[in-house]
């Protein structure tokens, strides 16, 4: 009986101890993360005024990769999600005869919302984890190392163009991905519910406000920082070899999807409770 | 010989890997222009030596200075203004496989000169000339074989026309003749150009023809220094057995003998 009691409290015991330890973790990777942000800003503000700043055809060849190969993607996944959120509602809004005002929520929906996240999350998929892939193997075959001892800063040689090609092309797709939803919406909205098409157009604009879709791109671009952060972040310290490569890959999409989500709900919460 | 400039200087570098200790106070002075060997077994540090005297690593205890700036005191752009007159060359050669051959060796001077495209386009044909990869500008790394890579880790290294160059193992896994046309633009660099070259290498036939002075690594600390004819002729069985590749003597190769049956049967 004493033996169990001891077997239970040391486990118990431990299990606090490791709590304790993940939320020490947690605490010194956001520590360390926030510390790139920092650098990377820096280098970012800074870099223009000095002589060697980023070279404009790596930012370019990175935006390319970011924004323009997503573009399918993105796309098609928002006029989906806006053909699906028309068919659902529809019949809920026909019990009121407001059949028209599909047109409305859809567009309202995915800009404030659907679109912003959606796009982030095809993007992080996509790009965040090609970005941690591709800075992990240069880590683990010391290419990272090689750059810092030809005193070129991988911060500024290697994460600032990402950076700024995600913080440029995220929201972008998220405008595209607007309007691929409302083009989805459209769609069901002029053939299978029979509105006419200048009236789901007018319905759509007469109820989205710039206010919308500014709130929506202010998400997207906080989702940018925090794809190209985390992505960055990972990659630049991974350890062991391909299999190393493989976690920090994984890790990088997992956290940037939590993230994405969470401050998705934070973002939404400032701008319900401040009225924007 | 004491008065002649010290560009190196390691005082009492000590470095663990968690519970392993891998240096236990290296001390080394390496003079300027000359050629300096840093030898021993496989594993025993000579790489991480290396990162501790280019600032990859920062030692656990103990100072590095590079051509008189400890670079673990430094800002980043004073690092950096050091860092830009060494060259090094890596055991894996490193080379960046999302750029070409020319784009790798020629990124130093993209970076940090003022140079014209074409005047840079020349220097790499000359520094691809002297290891002898003339016309493979266009390949990306993973075209190369192993010992090409390191070639051009090499040429990448000396593009710059750096003060100090280390090199990581520079001749293993070339065949003989590539590998003496390197030693002989080791020897080449720092003879005309007085350029301060250190060489870890395992490659005794590379050592005699190029070094100036040896140290031997093992157990983390440093055996012997002295002239190459010094080391040649020592007293010392440890470096004995290390030069003439004895499986038996001082360094026993099963490190655990003792312990070797217990670990299999536990
Ligand atoms: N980043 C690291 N983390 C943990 N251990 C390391 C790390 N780097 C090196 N080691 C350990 O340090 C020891 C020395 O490694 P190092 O690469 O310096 O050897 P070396 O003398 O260059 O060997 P070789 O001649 O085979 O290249 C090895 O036992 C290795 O396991
Ligand atoms: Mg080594």
């Amino acid at each position: 009986m004493k033996n169990l009691l001891d077997r239970f409290t040391s486990g118990a015991l431990s299990a606090i101890g490791g709590i304790g330890r993940a939320v020490m973790d947690l605490g010194a990777h956001t520590f360390k993360v926030y510390n790139l942000l920092v650098e990377t800003i820096r280098w970012v503000v800074i870099g223009p005024f000095k002589k060697k700043f980023v070279k404009s055809d790596a930012i370019f060849s990175q935006m390319v990769f970011t924004g323009v190969e997503s573009l399918i993607i993105a796309f098609f996944v928002a006029m989906f999600t806006g053909v699906v959120i028309a068919m659902q509602t529809a019949p809920q809004l026909a019990t009121f005869g407001g059949t028209v005002y599909v047109a409305s929520l859809v567009a309202v929906s995915i800009a404030r919302e659907l679109g912003p996240v959606l796009t982030a999350l095809v993007v992080a998929g996509r790009v965040g984890s090609a970005m941690t892939a591709e800075l992990g193997t240069m880590k683990v075959s010391e290419q990272i190392e090689a750059l810092e001892t030809i005193a070129l800063n991988p911060v500024r040689f290697l994460v600032v163009p990402r950076f700024l090609a995600l913080c440029v092309m995220l929201p972008c797709l998220t405008i595209i991905a607007d309007f691929a939803g409302i083009i989805g919406g459209f769609i069901v909205g002029v053939f299978s519910l029979h509105i006419s098409p200048a009236l789901y157009i007018d319905v759509t604009f007469r109820f989205l406000t710039a206010k919308d879709v500014t709130t929506g791109l202010v998400k997207a671009f906080v989702f940018a920082v925090t794809i190209a952060m985390i992505a960055c972040y990972k990659g630049l310290n991974t350890k062991g070899g391909a299999e190393g490569v493989g976690k920090s890959t994984t890790q990088s999409v997992v956290i940037s999807f939590i993230l994405i989500i969470l401050f998705d709900c934070i973002l939404t919460g400032i701008f319900y409770f401040t009225k924007v | 010989m004491d008065d002649r400039e010290v560009i190196i200087k390691a005082e009492g570098i000590h470095k663990a890997f968690g519970e392993n200790q891998i240096l236990n106070g290296v001390d080394l002075e390496i003079y300027k222009g000359e050629t300096f060997v840093i030898m021993g077994g496989s594993g025993c540090g000579k790489s991480t030596f290396l990162r501790h005297l280019t600032g990859a690593l920062t030692p656990d205890k103990g100072r590095v200075s590079l051509l008189g700036k400890d670079l673990a005191l430094l800002k980043e752009a004073e690092k950096e203004d050091v860092l830009k007159k060494i060259g090094m060359c890596f055991q894996s050669s490193a080379l960046f496989d999302s750029m070409t051959v020319a784009g790798n060796i020629s990124l130093p001077l993209r970076e940090h000169t003022k140079l014209e495209g074409n005047v840079i386009d020349i220097v790499v044909k000359m520094k691809l000339e002297l290891v002898g990869l003339r016309g493979f500008e266009n390949l990306m790394p993973s075209q190369l074989s192993g010992g090409m890579k390191k070639r051009v880790g090499l040429a990448r290294a000396i593009v710059m026309d750096p003060q100090v160059i280390f090199y990581d193992e520079p001749t293993a896994g070339l065949d003989p003749i590539v590998g003496g046309v390197i030693d002989k633009l080791i020897l080449d660099l720092s003879k005309k150009l007085s350029i301060t070259s250190v060489v870890v290498t395992h490659d005794m036939n590379s050592v005699f023809r190029i070094a100036d002075r040896v140290a031997m690594l093992y157990k983390g600390r440093v055996v012997e220094v002295g002239t190459a004819n010094q080391i040649k002729n020592t007293e010392n069985e440890l470096v004995r057995q290390f030069i003439t590749g004895q499986p038996d003597g001082p360094i026993s190769f099963m490190q655990t003998g003792d312990d070797y049956l217990e670990s299999l049967t536990k």
